[in-house]
């Protein structure tokens, strides 16, 4: 039973809190805004260059010498995951929806005989699969919106996916990101890279085959291929470097962990580690 | 002012820059410069660093330097997808100088082959720059 001066200290401890959450509220708010133009800005690229792909693929659709980047190598045996998730936690379900997703298709996948691999970009999937499905992770990209997203670390990633691809280590690539619809909804979203899947309603065939491949052209599109593998790669990167919603206001999951830090130093300066408080943080690691 | 006008859009990963009308552009492309009028046969071509222009009633009114990238071509429409883009007016002659004395040494200690086709492409791209900015 907790006496007077025990409520009163609590009380202390709470405003306490309190006050610094209000604080990285809005530091959180200015980042989140930030990441939120940039990703913006960077639609226009990722839409055209979905179009002119889209477009190739329905050209190239059925003929033979396609590019293998776009048409597959005939075979659906190794499946590469690439799981984009945030650094940071205190993001409410952004991390886990995607996990969950991931770990379904996991699941389905094997069940099927497949043989899965995990590419994780962010380093909070990468935890939460470690346990489960350490055996099928290849590696872990962290830190790619540090200090701000920028296209070339996207770039390095599909850099890569394309290499692997030619090294025949997967013969089809999945990315799943969250999709940022706004502050407080992130659509999770799977996407598959490689072969190339044409989006639902694509204009296909409004070209026919009429495309006029001048010279180099072939070469072209292999560069355009893993160009678009670098936007697609950098759409999914965004939303995991960027933010997501937590009850209560907004956390950009690069400012989270400086919040979770300041918050135990708050807390320890009060002197109390309360039972509430140890659950909630053991949860927030299970959960972010 | 022809009826008829090429929607010409470039685009950045950073952002779109250029999104209008005009009645040609000429699209520096890998196996030479083409221009492009209204109803141009659908096609894609790689780009080579250089010089888009923008044409408006017989007038160039627009050079912008790309340092290569896409060209998709339709009947309609003419849309680059540049990896990097400025106004010709703010190519920076000092820095493109510098940045080819640096990539001249990357390319000299360039391990593996990826590397060194990188360091190629930054070069060609800065001695368009002081081709261009020389006049």
């Amino acid at each position: 039973m907790p006496n007077l001066k025990d409520l009163r200290v609590r009380i202390a401890s709470v405003k306490s809190t309190q006050k610094i959450t209000a604080a990285m509220k809005m530091v959180a708010a200015a980042k989140l805004r930030r990441a939120q133009e940039q990703a913006e800005a960077a639609r226009p690229y990722a839409e055209r260059m979905e179009r002119m792909l889209n477009s190739l693929a329905a050209a190239s659709a059925g003929r033979e010498g396609a590019p293998e980047l776009l048409a597959g190598n005939g075979r659906d045996q190794v499946h590469l995951l690439v799981v984009g998730t945030a650094d940071r936690g205190l993001c409410g379900g952004f991390n886990s929806g995607i996990v969950r997703e991931v770990r379904r298709r996991i699941a389905a996948l094997r069940k099927d005989g497949k043989t899965v691999r995990l590419l994780c970009v962010g380093r909070k999937g990468r935890d939460q699969l470690r346990r489960e499905f350490g055996d099928a992770i290849i590696d872990t990209i962290e830190d790619v919106a540090k200090p701000r997203l920028r296209f070339e670390a996207a770039e390095s990633i599909a850099k890569r996916i394309a290499q692997m691809f030619e090294a025949g280590e997967f013969d089809v690539c999945t990315i799943y990101y969250a999709r940022f619809q706004s502050a407080i909804s992130q659509v999770v979203t799977a996407q598959q890279l490689i072969p190339f899947a044409p989006a639902d309603g694509a204009h296909g065939g409004a070209h026919g085959g009429g495309w006029r491949r001048g010279r180099g052209v072939g070469r072209g599109i292999r560069r355009g291929l893993a160009r678009g593998l670098r936007v697609r790669a950098e759409r999914g990167g965004y939303p995991g470097g960027a933010a997501a919603a937590q009850p209560g206001g907004a956390v950009v999951p690069g400012a989270a962990g400086e919040h979770r830090q300041r918050a135990w130093r708050a807390h320890d300066r009060h002197g109390q580690r309360d039972p509430q408080r140890g659950r909630y943080d053991r949860q927030s690691d299970a959960d972010l | 002012m022809a009826e008829e006008q090429v929607n010409f859009e470039l685009v950045t990963p950073e952002r779109l820059l250029v999104s209008r009308g005009v009645d040609m552009v000429v699209v520096p492309g890998e196996d030479g410069d083409f221009g492009v009028l209204p109803r141009h046969t659908p096609m894609i071509s790689n780009i080579r660093p250089g010089v888009l222009g923008l044409y408006q009633d017989g007038e160039l009114t627009e050079s912008i330097f790309v340092a290569g990238g896409f060209a998709e071509v339709t009947a309609a429409r003419c849309t680059v997808l540049a990896g990097q883009a400025m106004a010709v007016e703010d190519l920076d002659r000092g820095a493109a100088e510098q940045k080819l004395k640096d990539t001249r040494e990357d390319l000299e200690d360039g391990r593996d082959d990826e590397a060194r086709r990188e360091a190629e492409r930054q070069i060609a791209v800065c001695e368009e720059i002081l081709r261009i900015t020389a006049s």
